[in-house]
C-alpha cells in the first residue's frame, strides 16, 4: 500500500525525478570531463594506427595482419554491445551469441535467396547489398532480443543467466535443424555483399568498412553511455529497487538496453558472415556466448573501450595459442580462471591503475 | 500403445538422469550461491572414470566405484582450488571461472583419451529385456537406471529431511549467515555438499555411459538441459529438480519420438524428420518459456 502511494506520488511529480537524473547526468559529465582530453587523444592515436594498419601490413608483407584486425574489429563491436547489457545494465546474458548468429544467418539466407532467385516466405526477395542485409540483420536480431529479453527479464540473477543461455541454445538447435539452409554444415556466402563504389572482395577495403562501422558504433555507444538513458541504466545496475522507488520503469529501461545490445551483436554477426563468407550454427554456440563475455570481462566491464581491448587480447591470445598447440584450451582455461580470480576490473582496470599511479 | 509406454519409460529414464545432475546443481546453488557450469564436466569425468576402469578390469561394479570416486575427488578438488574463492563473487565471475574449468577439463580429456567416443558394454547381469506389462518388453539396464534414480531421490529426501547434515543443508539454504554464526564449520559443509553434488553428477555420467557414447562435450549438452530443469523446477529446490527433471525428460523424449511422425502427415518424409528433430530440440525451451510466463520463480520455488 505504502509502496503504491509512493509510486503514485512520484508519478505525479515526474519533474523531481527528471531533475535528479539531470543532475546525475551533469555530474557524470563533469566527473569524466577532466579525463576527456586524455581519452580523446588516446582514441585519435588508436584511430590513426588503425587507419594506417593496412599500409603497414602491406609494407611488412603481412596480409594476415589485416584479416586478424578485421576479426578483432568485428568482435569488438559484438563485445561492446554485450557490454551495454552486461557491464552497464548489469544483465548477465549468457546468450548473446544468438544475436550474433542471427545477424550472420540474415546475411546468409538473404544471399542464398539472391542466388536462387526465390523469394523468402514468398514475398521477401534475396539481396546482396550490404546496406540492406546489415539493416535487416540489425532489425531481425533486435526483434529476437525484444522477444527473449521480454521473457528473460521477468527473472533476474542466476535464472536470467540460465534462461538467456537456454534461449540461445534453442535457436542453435533451430538452425541445426534447418536443412534448407545447410543445417549442421552451415551456409556458404560465395561472394561478400556489395557496397556501391567499393570492392568488398578486397580484404583491405573490407577492413576499412568494418573500421568505419566500428567508429560510428562506438560514437553511438559513447552518446548512449553519457545520456540520461545510460545514467539511469547504470543506476539500475547499482540498485534497481532504489531506481524503481524514484519512479523509473526499470523493466522497460532494461529491455530497451537489451534490445540495443542484441542489435549491435546482430550487426557484428552480419559483418562476420561477410568477412568469413560462411555462417554456421557454431556462431550461436554457447561457447561463443562465453567468449563474448570473457572479452568484456577481460577488457573491463562497463567501460567504453574495455570490451574492444578485451576482444583484441582474446583473439590474439587465441590465435597465437592455437598456432602453438592444438590443445590451446588446456592452457586458456586456467588462464581465464587466474584472470577472474586475481585480476579484477580487467585490462582497462590495470591500465587505469597504471595511469593513475603515473599521474599521482 | 506399446511404443508410447516404451517411450514414456525412456522419458522417465532421461528424467532421473537429469534429476541426478539437477539435484547437485540446485543444492550447490541453493547453499553456496554458486552457479557451477563445470557440473557437466563432473558428469563427463564420472563417465570416463567408469569407462577407464571397465576397459581395464571388465568389472562393472569396480567401474561404478571408479566413476564415482573420480567425480567426487575431482569435484572436491575444484571446490578446494577454485570454487571456494568464488563464493563471495558475483554470478558473472562464477560463470566465467567455471567456463574456464570446462575448457580445461574438455581438453584434458582429449589429451588423455583422444577425441574418439568410447562405447562401454552393458554389464551381463543387466543385459536383456524384461516384460514390464503383458507384451511390453523393456531393457533391464534402463529399468535399473530408473530404480537407482528413484532410490537416490528417496535417499536425498530422507537425508535432507531427517539427518543432521540435511538440517544443516536446509538451514544453509535459507539462513546462511545464521548457520555460520552458530559455529558450524561452513567450509567443511560446503566441500561436503559440493562433493555430494559431484558424486551425483558422476553417478549420472557412469550410468549414461553404456546408453550414450562417452565423449568430450557430453557434459555441456546435458548441462544446458539441466539448467532448463532447474529453472522450471525452481532454483534451489530439490523437490522442484525432481519434478522438473521428470517433466523435461518425458516431454523431450515423447516429442522426439512422435513429432516427426505427426509432421510426416503434412509434409515430405526427410523434411518432416529434420523439422521434427529441430522442433523437439526446441520443445523443452519453449516449455521453460511458458513456465516462466506463468510462474517466474519456477514451479516449486525454494524460498516462499
Amino acid at each position: 500500500m505504502a509502496e503504491r502511494t509512493m509510486a503514485e506520488r512520484t508519478m505525479a511529480e515526474p519533474t523531481v525525478v527528471d531533475q535528479n537524473i539531470a543532475e546525475a547526468v551533469a555530474s557524470a559529465k563533469i566527473g569524466i570531463g577532466g579525463r576527456d582530453a586524455v581519452q580523446l587523444g588516446l582514441v585519435l592515436i588508436a584511430l590513426a594506427f588503425l587507419v594506417s594498419l593496412p599500409f603497414i601490413a602491406r609494407a611488412l608483407d603481412a596480409s594476415t595482419l589485416v584479416t586478424l584486425a578485421t576479426r578483432i574489429m568485428i568482435f569488438a563491436i559484438a563485445a561492446a554491445s554485450l557490454n551495454l547489457a552486461l557491464g552497464i545494465g548489469g544483465m548477465v546474458s549468457f546468450g548473446h551469441a544468438a544475436f550474433f548468429g542471427i545477424g550472420g544467418y540474415v546475411v546468409g539466407i538473404l544471399y542464398r535467396h539472391f542466388v536462387s532467385g526465390e523469394a523468402l516466405f514468398g514475398f521477401i526477395s534475396g539481396t546482396n547489398q550490404l546496406v540492406i542485409t546489415a539493416a535487416a540483420a540489425i532489425l531481425v536480431s533486435g526483434l529476437a532480443a525484444a522477444l527473449f529479453g521480454a521473457l528473460s527479464l521477468r527473472t533476474s540473477g542466476v535464472q536470467f543467466i540460465m534462461i538467456t543461455l537456454a534461449f540461445a541454445q534453442m535457436l542453435f538447435f533451430l538452425f541445426v535443424s534447418l536443412t534448407a539452409y545447410g543445417g549442421d554444415d552451415g551456409l556458404i556466402v560465395r561472394r561478400r555483399n556489395v557496397l556501391p563504389g567499393l570492392d568488398t572482395r578486397d580484404d583491405a577495403t573490407f577492413y576499412f568498412i568494418c573500421l568505419a562501422v566500428a567508429v560510428i558504433f562506438f560514437a553511438l555507444l559513447h552518446r548512449i553511455m553519457r545520456s540520461r538513458f545510460g545514467v539511469v541504466l547504470g543506476g539500475i545496475r547499482q540498485n534497481e529497487r532504489r531506481m524503481a522507488s524514484i519512479g523509473i520503469p526499470t523493466y522497460s529501461y532494461k529491455l530497451v538496453a537489451f534490445v540495443i545490445s542484441g542489435m549491435g551483436c546482430g550487426l557484428a554477426g552480419a559483418l562476420m558472415a561477410n568477412f568469413a563468407r560462411f555462417v554456421s550454427p557454431d556462431m550461436l554456440h554457447w561457447m561463443q556466448s562465453g567468449e563474448l563475455m570473457i572479452m568484456v570481462i577481460l577488457g573491463g566491464a562497463g567501460t567504453l573501450f574495455g570490451p574492444a581491448l578485451g576482444a583484441a587480447l582474446w583473439i590474439i591470445l587465441e590465435t597465437s595459442l592455437a598456432a602453438w598447440t592444438e590443445h590451446w584450451q588446456f592452457v586458456l582455461g586456467p588462464v581465464i580462471i587466474l584472470i577472474i580470480l586475481f585480476f579484477r576490473g580487467g585490462l582497462h582496470g590495470i591500465l587505469t591503475t597504471i595511469r593513475g599511479n603515473a599521474h599521482g | 500403445m506399446t511404443l508410447v509406454l516404451e517411450q514414456l519409460l525412456n522419458g522417465v529414464q532421461l528424467g532421473v538422469t537429469l534429476f541426478l545432475l539437477a539435484a547437485g546443481l540446485t543444492l550447490i546453488f541453493g547453499i553456496m550461491g554458486v552457479i557451477n557450469l563445470a557440473h557437466g564436466s563432473l558428469y563427463m569425468v564420472g563417465a570416463y572414470g567408469a569407462a577407464l576402469v571397465a576397459t581395464k578390469t571388465g568389472s562393472f561394479l569396480l567401474a561404478a566405484f571408479g566413476g564415482l570416486a573420480a567425480a567426487a575427488i575431482t569435484g572436491m578438488m575444484i571446490e578446494f582450488l577454485v570454487i571456494r574463492r568464488l563464493y563471495a563473487r558475483d554470478h558473472l565471475d562464477q560463470v566465467l571461472a567455471t567456463f574456464g574449468l570446462i575448457l580445461f577439463f574438455n581438453q584434458a580429456i582429449v589429451l588423455l583419451f583422444g577425441r574418439q567416443p568410447i562405447f562401454i558394454g552393458i554389464p551381463p547381469l543387466l543385459s536383456g529385456a524384461v516384460q514390464v506389462l503383458p507384451g511390453v518388453f523393456y531393457p533391464v539396464y534402463r529399468l535399473a537406471i530408473i530404480v537407482v534414480g528413484i532410490a537416490v531421490a528417496c535417499a536425498l529426501y530422507l537425508m535432507i529431511g531427517h539427518t543432521r547434515l540435511g538440517m544443516l543443508v536446509r538451514a544453509g539454504a535459507t539462513h546462511r549467515e545464521m548457520v555460520r554464526a552458530l559455529g558450524v564449520d561452513i567450509r567443511v559443509l560446503y566441500t561436503t555438499v559440493f562433493g555430494l553434488g559431484a558424486l551425483l553428477a558422476g553417478l549420472a555420467g557412469l550410468m549414461a555411459g553404456p546408453i550414450l557414447a562417452v565423449q568430450v562435450g557430453m557434459g555441456e549438452q546435458i548441462l544446458i538441459v539441466t539448467f532448463v530443469v532447474v529453472v522450471i523446477g525452481g532454483v534451489g529446490s530439490v523437490r522442484g529438480a525432481f519434478f522438473g527433471a521428470l517433466i523435461v525428460g518425458v516431454s523431450d523424449t515423447l516429442m522426439r519420438a512422435f513429432l516427426p511422425g505427426l509432421l510426416r502427415g503434412v509434409m515430405t518424409g526427410s523434411e518432416a524428420d529434420a523439422l521434427g528433430a529441430g522442433l523437439s530440440s526446441m520443445g523443452i525451451y519453449l516449455l521453460m518459456a511458458i513456465v516462466l510466463l506463468v510462474r517466474p520463480k519456477g514451479l516449486f520455488p525454494a524460498h516462499g
